[in-house]
């Protein structure tokens, strides 16, 4: 029966209410975790979680990063959207994670669903099912958590008795290809949009839930806010591309924008940060100090897709890494941000925590690839007592000319004497990150990279009188990306990128005398290519993706599940009697006045801007940062209605108390007798 | 141009406290690992004053006397903490215990008072529930085993496989009867390598073919000195707290 709430109101409950109870399923869990691979991923008990009555609430969310728990459970997004629905006191947020192949073939034999790990509730008993994607490699990981949870995989299989499917993060600026699995997606910045999201649920189910899930959906949509892929119809030239998207009622707008949250200071999430129990990729603790990029790389989404920059207060970002280390105990705390050394107020920030946390085991990171002199000062700054290790810059083109095609501002000049003052600084080891197969980039370009290390090299060892420098040059394929410049560019086909990496290694290998110390890290171009045909892929690349997951694909972003093959199978099949193809979305290059799968998606940057800077970027021809120099027109401030928010505050020296030499259990021995 | 390591002001450890901690519920399948990470997080939440190691990359000062396996529950797990400031054996329980997430919990500290403590984990107490084993099956196959002198199980360590002798260290063994299960009360003194409860199962299986038709539930009850007449095992902590005792009267 149902239960009253605490002020003694009936909470109204739906008919699908009473049939999805969200009860436990950990019993039946128990019995397969001793015989998976760390069993302590599946089991929650995270500190600071927070697992609320389910007959409490009207709204119930499961979040999911779709990666392996040691992956998704650090994610900041999650985290916070996980905290901003939990404190709602007519809502609640469970967590889960992609399923290893060993528990999922279990949990497919003993009939267990998809479960979150703070409540072990069944993943299809919730009203919504939101979906973070960091990466289009994630794809799959979804198909088998709504297989999992016995959600139909497609959006329009599902009935009321389903949760409505959201995708969020940075890949969700281009959905199409998984518009036909998910319900809706959103744009930008997700702390409002779900509080939103949750408030329109919560009436329409308050309402008796009109028009079903049907109508929730039209509510949504109908906001200009939140994406729903149903409600619009896209028709095709008999070449494949594209003729127009269409909304399907009057009410529906023609274009979805994005959401930008402004004020950071104003939502100091995660205020409750949780720390797993099972070991992850991060084990620290992170505060965000600044949202959004104004740098202006061309190959870059996240730089594009999250304007405008938006600064967190020095005080502000103190608050929450003294708040962030009480409430953890992490030993470690990151800085993070796209690009941490532009923070207006960096080099206060840094020196007011060193010497706040100095001496107290406490270490702090700036994760920046920045390449300057300033950049290392800050990295001194950190590790004042710490051990130096490694650095790492990014001049992402080898050659000058490429760094002014992506619009990277970095001389030659500019990286010797960057890596100069960080051995001469005592840093042992200068990693240095490049992209390879970028627009009009030729196998000279690559080659040059070959030369930089060298000069690194040579300069390291006049600098320090020793010949113990070492630099490791790290590659990583380019896959062209909705919303940025390169949006029209042909990505460089897997068979070139592969070659150009061997004339590559082979220059550095056979450097008699400058070869053994430089490292080289590569990937072959092979998964970039799937990428590539995800990120700019429309709807008729969802049939690919069904047919790779129906064939075993699973946890794309690791490289011993992936399979290159077994995509271009399902491919193949999915494809077969279209004119387009693998190399149509990947290799091919696009002309100004072809209607691209996300054009109906606002990510506030004008598009005949996008166009002049990639024109602009094939001319060779650099621009600035706008956060110093003065606007030049992407768009977004003004058809967003924002502004950049950055320092300086007039705060240099923070009025917090040192950490006390005394901890609270000696302080209270102290009256102890001994 | 390698740094030197700083040379810190370390404070010495003035005082060593020996912890018992539960592993208990869902959190039986934490590894050893994962409660490291999770104790010495706890240990800073709680603000204890920890005596650290000097160099590059302090570590506090912690030592595990060996654990229980992953999935195995423990009433009886324990670790030695160094600390730069003498403390209240019992306000360091009850911090540390609210800083550890539940299921980790801590049972008890003491300050420790004599040398030797690891060797004075003589043995551990085991029980085994075997769900959908009848008492009368398993006391069988108990038997069975208890009345070889040796039997050798395989099993595969980090050094590979490994088999050595199952039975030998296997103190007691008796069957209780639980619900909708059997319960295997399991005595066992350590050895090298360590006899587990897998081990014991192992056992029973090549004597007596006795197969658990669902994965057993396992729980170390206790650790400690081996009382060799009464087939039981002692608090390992006792001898700590005798001098305390003795400053009382």
């Amino acid at each position: 029966m149902q239960d009253m709430g605490s002020a003694g109101t009936l909470i109204s409950m739906t008919v699908s209410d009473l049939v999805r109870r969200g009860v436990s399923i950990f019993d039946q869990l128990e019995l397969l975790l001793p015989l998976v691979n760390k069993p302590i991923q599946y089991v929650g008990g995270e500190l600071n979680a927070t697992l609320k009555n389910w007959d409490e609430v009207q709204v119930r969310w499961v979040l999911m990063y779709p990666d392996a728990y040691e992956v998704g459970a650090p994610n900041q997004g999650v985290q916070i959207l996980y905290e901003v629905i939990n404190e709602r006191d007519d809502a609640l947020a469970e967590r889960t994670y992609a399923i290893w192949p060993d528990l999922e073939a279990l949990m497919r034999e003993a009939n267990v669903p998809q479960f979150t790990v703070d409540g072990h509730r069944p993943v299809g008993d919730f009203d919504i099912f939101g979906l973070s994607f960091a990466t289009e490699l994630g794809y799959t990981n979804m198909l088998s958590a709504l297989s999992l949870a016995s959600i139909p995989l497609l959006a329009a299989d599902r009935d009321d008795s389903h949760p409505i499917v959201v995708a969020g993060g940075h890949a969700a600026f281009n959905p199409e290809p998984i518009a036909d699995f998910i319900d809706a997606a959103v744009l930008g910045d997700g702390e409002e949009a779900v509080l939103l999201i949750t408030d329109i649920t919560r009436d329409w189910k308050q309402a008796g839930c009109p028009g079903g899930r049907a109508g929730l959906l039209f509510e949504l949509a109908k906001t200009g806010v939140i994406y729903v892929p149903a409600l619009y119809e896209v028709e095709y030239l008999e070449d494949g591309r594209i003729q127009r998207v269409t909304p399907t009622a009057p009410e529906v707008p023609w274009r979805v924008r994005k959401h930008t949250l402004m004020d950071l200071d104003s939502w100091p999430y995660p205020k409750q940060p949780l720390v797993p129990l099972a070991e992850t990729v991060h084990e620290r603790m992170s505060v965000e100090i600044f949202r959004g990029c104004t740098r202006g790389c061309r190959f870059c989404q996240a730089g594009m897709i999250t304007r405008p920059v938006r600064e967190r207060s020095i005080t502000g970002i103190a608050a929450m890494v003294e708040n962030g280390l009480k409430k953890t105990g992490y030993e470690e705390v990151g800085l993070l941000s796209l690009s941490s050394a532009d923070h207006s107020e960096i080099g206060d920030i840094a020196r007011n925590l060193a010497d706040r946390y100095e001496g107290s085991q406490t270490a702090l990171s700036l994760p920046s690839t920045r390449v300057d002199a300033f950049n290392v000062d800050l990295a001194n700054e950190l590790s004042r007592n710490g051990r130096r290790s490694g650095l790492t810059f990014a001049p992402e083109g080898g050659s000058e000319r490429m760094r002014k095609v992506i619009n990277k501002q970095v001389t030659e000049e500019d990286l010797i004497r960057t890596v100069t003052t960080a051995y001469s600084a005592g840093w042992r080891q200068v990693k240095l990150y490049f992209m390879c197969g970028l627009p009009t980039e030729t196998d000279e370009d690559v080659l040059q990279i070959a030369q930089l290390a060298r000069d690194v090299i040579k300069a390291g060892r006049e600098a320090t009188g020793s010949r113990d420098i070492k630099c490791t040059v790290s590659i990583g394929g380019f896959v062209p990306k909705p919303h940025t410049p390169f949006q029209w560019a042909a990505q460089l086909d897997h068979e070139t990128t592969d070659s150009r990496l061997a004339k590559l290694r082979d220059a550095i290998r056979s450097d008699r005398n400058y070869g053994k110390a430089i490292g080289i890290r590569y990937h072959d171009g092979k998964p970039g290519i799937v990428e590539g045909l995800l990120s700019r892929g429309d709807r008729r690349v969802g049939a690919v993706i069904l047919a790779a997951w129906q064939d075993g694909a699973r946890f794309d972003g690791w490289s011993e599940h992936f399979s290159y093959d077994r995509w271009m199978g399902a491919a193949e099949r999915a494809l077969a009697g279209q004119v387009v193809d693998v190399n149509w979305y990947t290799t091919r290059e696009r002309m100004k006045t072809e209607v691209l799968p996300w054009d109906h998606l606002d990510s506030g940057l004008d598009s005949d801007w996008l166009w002049e800077d990639w024109q602009a970027a094939l001319d060779e021809v650099a621009i600035d940062d706008c956060r110093w120099t003065p606007c030049f027109d992407c768009g977004v401030c003004d058809q967003m209605d924002t502004e950049i928010q950055v320092g300086p505050t007039g705060v240099t020296d923070l009025p917090m108390p040192k950490v006390p030499d005394h901890a609270p259990v000696a302080e209270r021995n102290a009256q102890l007798p001994n | 141009m390698a740094r030197q390591a700083p040379v810190r002001d370390v404070a010495p450890t003035v005082q060593r406290l020996r912890l018992r901690y539960a592993k208990r519920g869902r959190l039986r399948f934490s590894s050893h690992r994962d409660f490291q990470r999770a104790l010495e997080r706890a240990l800073r939440r709680a603000e204890i004053p920890m005596a650290f190691s000097a160099g590059f990359s302090p570590h506090p000062k912690v030592s595990y006397a060996n654990s229980a396996p992953t999935g195995v529950a423990s009433e009886a797990e324990y670790v030695e903490i160094g600390v730069t400031e003498r403390c209240d054996p019992a306000a360091v329980r009850a911090a540390l215990d609210e800083a550890l997430p539940p299921g980790l919990d801590i049972v008890e500290v003491v300050e420790a008072n004599t040398p030797d403590f690891v060797q004075r984990l003589e043995a551990s107490i085991w029980q085994i529930e075997l769900p959908g084993l009848g008492v009368a099956e398993v006391e069988i196959a108990a038997q069975k085993l208890m009345g070889q002198g040796e039997v050798t199980v395989e099993r595969l360590t980090k050094n590979g496989v490994r088999a050595f002798d199952a039975r030998g260290p296997v103190v007691l063994l008796v069957v209780e009867s639980g619900p909708e299960c059997a319960i295997l009360m399991a005595v066992v003194r350590h050895a090298t390598p360590s006899v587990r409860p897998d081990d014991v199962l192992t056992a029973l299986r090549q004597v007596a073919d006795l197969v658990p038709p669902a994965p057993p539930r396992v729980t170390r009850l206790a650790q400690g000195p081996l009382d060799p007449v009464g087939a039981t095992v002692g608090d390992p902590f006792t001898p700590d707290r005798a001098p305390l005792a003795a400053a009382k009267t």
